[in-house]
């Protein structure tokens, strides 16, 4: 059972709702394969570094796993099928960079937790 | 008795003193160097976005491998351009 970490672009022409649903799907193929999933990061539409395939910004995507390496496979396959996805890397976390997503999964709870308690009014008005 | 007059200088010849390079993820204890963020690794690229070589950021091998790699998968997402004019 190894921890993985994959990271995808979904081309930014979708509407809010299909981007849920495609990561939904891919979710989904994960759980299908009997993977467990530890942490989701959506980090929104970005300005891409360089063009890929005309398009100049991207919904990026992180979904940090643990499960067989099997999975992977299945994985891939599911994201070269889709045309939505422009862009995929998957990478197996080693022992420290497992330390470190650890660390950096706690700091962003925190920081969240932190602008979630500062406007607290705002909170209960959006409750 | 012109051999026994030695070259004066002007200014006294100063060998500049060359600073101890040191590799700073020894030194500050990184372990793991993250493909994600790409503020930090433009530290290790120049104006054209290419890596830095070692002697002159002064990492060590191994860790400037972790950069290398680091670099080549952030550029593979789009977060580090492949090549550019301005980059800082």
């Amino acid at each position: 059972m190894n921890r993985y970490e994959t990271v995808f672009i979904l081309t930014p022409v979708l509407s809010d709702e299909q981007m849920k649903e495609a990561v939904e799907k891919f979710k989904g193929v994960l759980t299908a394969n009997g993977a467990t999933i530890v942490n989701e990061e959506e980090w929104g539409l970005r300005k891409l570094a360089y063009p890929i395939q005309k398009k100049s910004t991207g919904f990026y995507c992180l979904l940090e796993f643990e499960g067989a390496p099997t999975l992977v496979k299945q994985l891939e396959i599911a994201y070269r099928r889709d045309e939505k996805v422009l862009r995929f890397l998957t990478f197996r976390l080693d022992k420290y960079a497992a330390e470190y997503a650890e660390k950096r999964r706690n700091l962003r709870a925190k920081k969240a937790s932190e602008t979630a308690e500062a406007p607290a009014e705002a909170e209960n008005k959006e409750a | 008795m012109a051999a026994n007059s030695e070259i004066r200088y002007l200014t006294p010849l100063t060998v500049e003193t060359r600073k101890k390079k040191y590799c700073r993820f020894k030194r500050s204890g990184i372990k793991y160097i993250d493909y994600k963020d790409p503020e930090f690794l433009k530290k290790f690229l120049n104006e054209q976005g290419k890596i830095l070589p070692r002697r002159i950021t002064g990492t060590s091998l191994k860790f400037q491998r972790r950069v290398a790699r680091a670099v080549k998968r952030a550029r593979h997402l789009a977060l580090l351009p492949y090549v550019t004019d301005l980059m800082k």
